[in-house]
């Protein structure tokens, strides 16, 4: 009797959890309208830049920018040697680890001018990563400080308070303030996303099965690549057949492709939001006994070797690891008094096809090394991110 | 019940928490005057080490209740998140809505530590699965919910993480007032008189007229309630609730190591927020000395597994009993 | 007799829950519904078996191991950097692998037997440590690609099987690694005095069982059942640095699911099993039914909530 009581009394508190969370996501769906005007305008901005001719030497896409703009930074001039400060999200990605090693090695060059570098790594903690800069800040021991900060809005007041004591540059994800000297960034996630849609849309036959894989939602810089890639597939009167997260896990990835390979017989294209996992993806047709169909990636070498090996129809565009440098170029210009581009310092954002494929892949580089490095003149190329010679 | 179980007066049982601190505090100016930082002990570098305290420091105070009644608590990382959303987007940049937003995010605490506490106490499901589950639930309607970010705190809920009361930060402020209360209901109240008794036993603690569940369900309510604050706090320093952000910040997991470095027994019945609060700086200092000494991030990882489990292992080692 | 039909009333559910989702599963796509297709069900489930069966020795002897899906991604990487895709390397990586995983094993053990840290704070140390230790290593990315003969065990189908067709090399993997652990927990001295370890180690101590030894062991055994997993998650999908990721709740939650009962002194081999094989099925289902991602772990908690407070209820009643 007693039993059955708790029993009731178990269920009732599940029933109102539930019902609570019900209400939690009615809420939610009400103020979930979508500001497609903005959204069309930033999507044909990246559209011309993307065809934009960048300024800047030819052979440093890390050095070129697409916005001409100048800030000028005599109010920042030091005499050398300098301290650079950087706090960083993390370490917790390939791509992040690639890219802090480009940093590395681009203060290698600069060795006469930087005293020290000084680094922080927020381990994907918003609140250490703003700890750490207030540390930074209060120690008095930095003249610049570079923030690549791990959510945009988060990070947003501790760098305007790191503004008034010294320089800032941020880059990769942004802030959302003006204060900074300058944000380096690429082109964008819409450019990335419609890249690889557009390139499906030409090549696909008529009537044919897409399949999009996403990483996670909720984070800006993959929000932004799979709505372009919606709108592209929705202008071209594509439906895809589905709309999978993975968590950028392999064995996800592969298990989802195998899923609906099993389901609906055939995939004709698979777009991802994240180049880690098209290796799996092309595995998974591999394990199934069928063709390749067309697979989007990213400047990640295992894709890369896979595509130039098998010769399946793929593009990828690219988030280049190179403005890891870009910061650092830009921090010590600020001290230097140099102007820099600002208050966004607009990066190309290669497209790699199968024309210009030939040009980033190397056999030599570990699987895991993101071709845009921009490194391969660096001090410690290649053994530094793994390669052999 | 007998009164040797139960650590009451005397410095004695401040003893673990102060050689943690001393330890700590030690170590760290060691370290900012070994790599010439010393404005890193200065009153403004000091208030920054003790606001890395505050998140962690609020929730492991609940969990601190949590584990003296012999539970355990794996939901508070993504009540943080949930708590923190929904202040944000309760309140949406409007100072009039911070009222209401701080009382949703608390009620929701309080419903979670509700259920919590009664799969718990009353179906008798093993505390680690049941919130773990009830963690999982919470994460799993967050995100469907909430894909990116929801609103904004008004700048003036900023002030709870950025104002300062006599130089000293409000946020330092409320992690005060919040051990204190704890400490309080522990150390003076026939409450916390019980609440040890329950967790030292429960089954004496029954037959001596205590209704044990309802202690139980007590604790898990006040500690989703302070992971409930360590999320407004959150939605206050970072300026909005991101979905992630207790997941991330490893809350449930760094909440129950720091709660047993200070010596509370796992199993329940002893310890106290004197040295869940110890254990809370020792972490904070280990962030901070690390990037003071340029540690590489990852062999700090592995440092900080070491040392989690050397603290631990540093007192346990004597105890006789099996532990589990 | 009568502990026999006991131990099978108690694990029943989960087969049968299993059956209904597996039936539900066949309904909805066809490809299930042939030998093949269920093999390569088995093919994929194999890791999450695997692991759930090597916990369920940690959890029934009373501990905690949070540090399988570590131990994971370290073997991957391990494996990844000593072959550097070399097909000779690849006995030499495995024997690393297995050593690897004993020394987490017997590391863990000891911390928990002779340091007396609790399993639940022990393994989370271990759990940073070992992935502090796999990413130092690899420097943050795995520098190579693992040799065709190592992925063999993960990736590997034969063709034109007599009767089934197509036969995965992960499921003879995985029927020899749950026949090792069967026999261990149900054939075996250790086993039984398992279950009374960690209904009352006071007890199992007094009556003369091993208690520190046989604690240690179930760590190590749980190690080495998670470096198994990481060799076949590795040949199945290849080299990330997140591919352990996550699995010690999967592991945990398998267990649970199959009804081994926390903290100690109850379970089975076969229940551990299908505890992994329904979790398994489940994520599939969802998958299958196209339900949204993030509400799968929401129903991941639910499912886990709703076995614990069933075998507690069971438990109650016997």
């Amino acid at each position: 009797m007693a039993e059955s009581k708790t029993w009731r009394l178990g269920l009732g508190t599940i029933a109102v959890a539930a019902l609570a969370c019900a209400g939690l996501h009615a809420a939610r769906a009400q103020t979930a309208a979508t500001n497609s005007a903005a959204v069309d305008k930033e999507f044909a901005y990246e559209q011309t830049l993307m065809s934009a001719k960048p300024i800047g030497p030819a052979d440093k896409p890390w050095e070129q920018s697409l916005s001409t703009n100048m800030v000028d930074t005599a109010k920042y001039k030091k005499a050398p040697p300098y301290r650079v400060c950087f706090s960083n999200a993390s370490i917790s990605n390939p791509w992040r680890v690639v890219g802090w090693k480009v940093m590395q090695a681009e203060a290698d060059l600069h060795k006469s001018e930087i005293a020290s570098l000084s680094y922080a790594d927020a381990q994907d903690k918003d609140d250490k990563q703003i700890s750490d800069i207030r540390a930074f800040v209060t120690g008095g021991k930095c003249d610049v400080l570079i923030v690549s900060p791990h959510t945009s809005d988060a990070l947003t007041p501790v760098v305007e308070e790191a503004c008034k004591s010294l320089p800032v540059i941020t880059f990769d994800r942004n802030v959302r303030t003006d204060c900074p000297v300058t944000a380096v960034r690429t082109i964008g996630g819409y450019a990335y996303g419609m890249a690889g849609a557009n390139f499906i849309v030409e090549n696909m036959p008529k009537g044919g099965k897409v399949l999009m894989l996403r990483t996670a939602p909720g984070i800006d810089v993959f929000e932004t690549r799979s709505d372009a890639a919606a709108k592209v597939f929705k202008a071209a009167g594509i439906k895809p057949i589905g709309v999978e997260f993975t968590g950028a896990d392999n064995a996800k990835t592969k298990a989802v492709v195998s899923d609906y390979l099993s389901r609906v017989g055939k995939i004709d294209a698979v777009w991802v939001d994240f180049g880690a996992m098209s290796v799996a993806v092309a595995e998974a047709f591999e394990d199934a006994g069928q063709d390749y169909p067309i697979i989007t990636g990213e400047d990640q070498e295992d894709y890369l070797q896979k595509w130039n090996q098998e010769g399946f129809k793929g593009i990828a565009p690219t988030y280049p690891a190179y403005q890891w440098r870009t910061a650092l170029i830009a921090a010590l210009d600020v001290l230097q008094g140099k102007p820099v581009y600002g208050p966004d310092w607009i990066l190309p954002q290669p497209l790699i096809t199968s024309a210009n494929l030939a040009q980033y892949v190397d056999p030599k580089m570990p699987p895991l090394h993101y071709a845009t490095c921009g490194c391969e003149t660096l001090p410690g190329y290649p053994e530094r991110w793994g390669g052999k010679k | 019940m007998s009164g040797a179980a139960i650590p009451r007066g005397g410095l004695a049982k401040f003893r673990l928490p102060l050689a943690l601190v001393i330890c700590a505090a030690v170590v760290y100016a060691a370290t900012a005057l070994g790599t010439a930082q010393g404005e890193q002990l200065s009153w403004s570098g000091v208030m920054g080490l003790l606001q890395r305290m505050v998140a962690l420091g609020i929730v492991a105070v609940g969990q601190t209740l949590v584990l003296l009644v012999g539970s355990i608590d794996l939901s508070v990382a993504n009540l943080i998140s949930v708590s923190a959303v929904i202040a944000s987007h309760v309140m949406n940049g409007n100072t009039d809505a911070i009222a209401l937003g701080v009382l949703a995010a608390i009620a929701i605490g309080i419903l979670v530590g509700a259920v919590n506490g009664v799969l718990v106490a009353k179906l008798k499901v093993s505390p680690l699965i049941a919130t773990l589950g009830v963690g999982l639930v919470l994460q799993g309607v967050l995100t469907t919910s909430y894909e990116t970010l929801a609103g904004s705190v008004p700048a003036s809920f900023r002030v709870l993480a950025y104002g300062r009361v006599a130089g000293l930060p409000l946020a330092i402020l409320l992690l005060i007032v919040v051990v204190a209360l704890a400490g309080f209901v522990l150390a003076r109240t026939a409450a916390g008189y019980r609440l040890y008794g329950v967790g030292g036993n429960v089954q004496t603690a029954r037959l001596a007229g205590i209704r044990t569940d309802r202690f139980i369900i007590g604790a898990h309510i006040a500690a989703s309630v302070t992971a409930a604050i360590s999320g407004l706090y959150l939605a206050s320093w970072l300026g909005a609730g991101t979905p992630w952000v207790g997941r991330d910040g490893g809350y449930d997991l760094d909440s129950i190591a720091v709660v047993v470095i200070g010596g509370t027994l796992l199993s329940g019945g002893r310890g106290g927020v004197a040295g869940t609060i110890a254990g809370v700086f020792v972490f904070a200092t280990i962030d901070a000395v690390f990037n003071m000494l340029q540690i590489d991030p990852f062999l700090g990882q592995v440092l900080r597994g070491v040392i989690v489990v050397g603290a631990v292992a540093s007192y346990t080692i004597r105890t006789k009993a099996h532990v589990a | 007799m009568t502990r026999g039909l006991a131990s099978l009333r108690r694990i029943n559910p989960t087969i049968l829950v299993f059956v209904v989702l597996l039936a539900a599963i066949c309904w909805m796509s066809p490809l299930y519904r042939t030998p093949a297709g269920l093999l390569s069900l088995l093919q994929r489930a194999a890791p999450v078996v695997i692991l759930s069966c090597g916990q369920s020795f940690v959890l029934i002897a009373g501990g905690f191991d949070l540090a399988s899906g570590s131990l994971i991604t370290l073997v991957v990487v391990a494996c990844a950097l000593i072959t550097g895709g070399d097909a000779g390397w690849t006995w030499v990586a495995l024997l690393a692998s297995y050593g690897i995983g004993a020394a987490v094993g017997v590391v863990n053990g000891v911390i928990v037997a002779r340091g007396k840290v609790p399993s639940i704070i022990a393994t989370l140390g271990t759990l940073l440590s070992v992935k502090g230790i796999a990413m130092m290593w690899s420097g943050g990315a795995p520098g190579g690609y693992l040799p065709a003969n190592l992925r063999f065990f993960g990736r590997y189908v034969w063709r034109h099987v007599p009767l089934v067709g197509r036969f995965p090399v992960a499921v003879v993997v995985l029927i020899i690694s749950i026949a090792i652990m069967a026999w261990l927990m149900h054939g075996t001295n250790f086993g039984r005095l398992l279950l009374m370890i960690g209904d009352n180690p006071r007890a199992a101590e007094l009556a003369g069982a091993p208690v520190r030894r046989f604690r240690m062991l179930t760590f190590v055994i749980s190690a080495l059942a998670s470096v198994t997993a990481g060799i076949l998650l590795g040949g199945f999908s290849g080299v990330s640095v997140d591919v352990g990721t996550g699995y010690e709740l999967q592991a945990i939650s398998a267990a649970v699911i199959g009804g081994v009962v926390l903290l100690g002194g109850q379970g089975s081999m076969l229940g551990a099993v299908f505890g992994g094989l329904t979790l398994y099925a489940l994520f599939t289902l969802l998958n299958l039914v196209g339900f949204p991602e993030p509400m799968r772990v929401a129903v991941q908690g639910i499912i886990l909530i709703a076995a614990a407070a069933l075998s507690a209820r069971r438990g109650r009643r016997i």
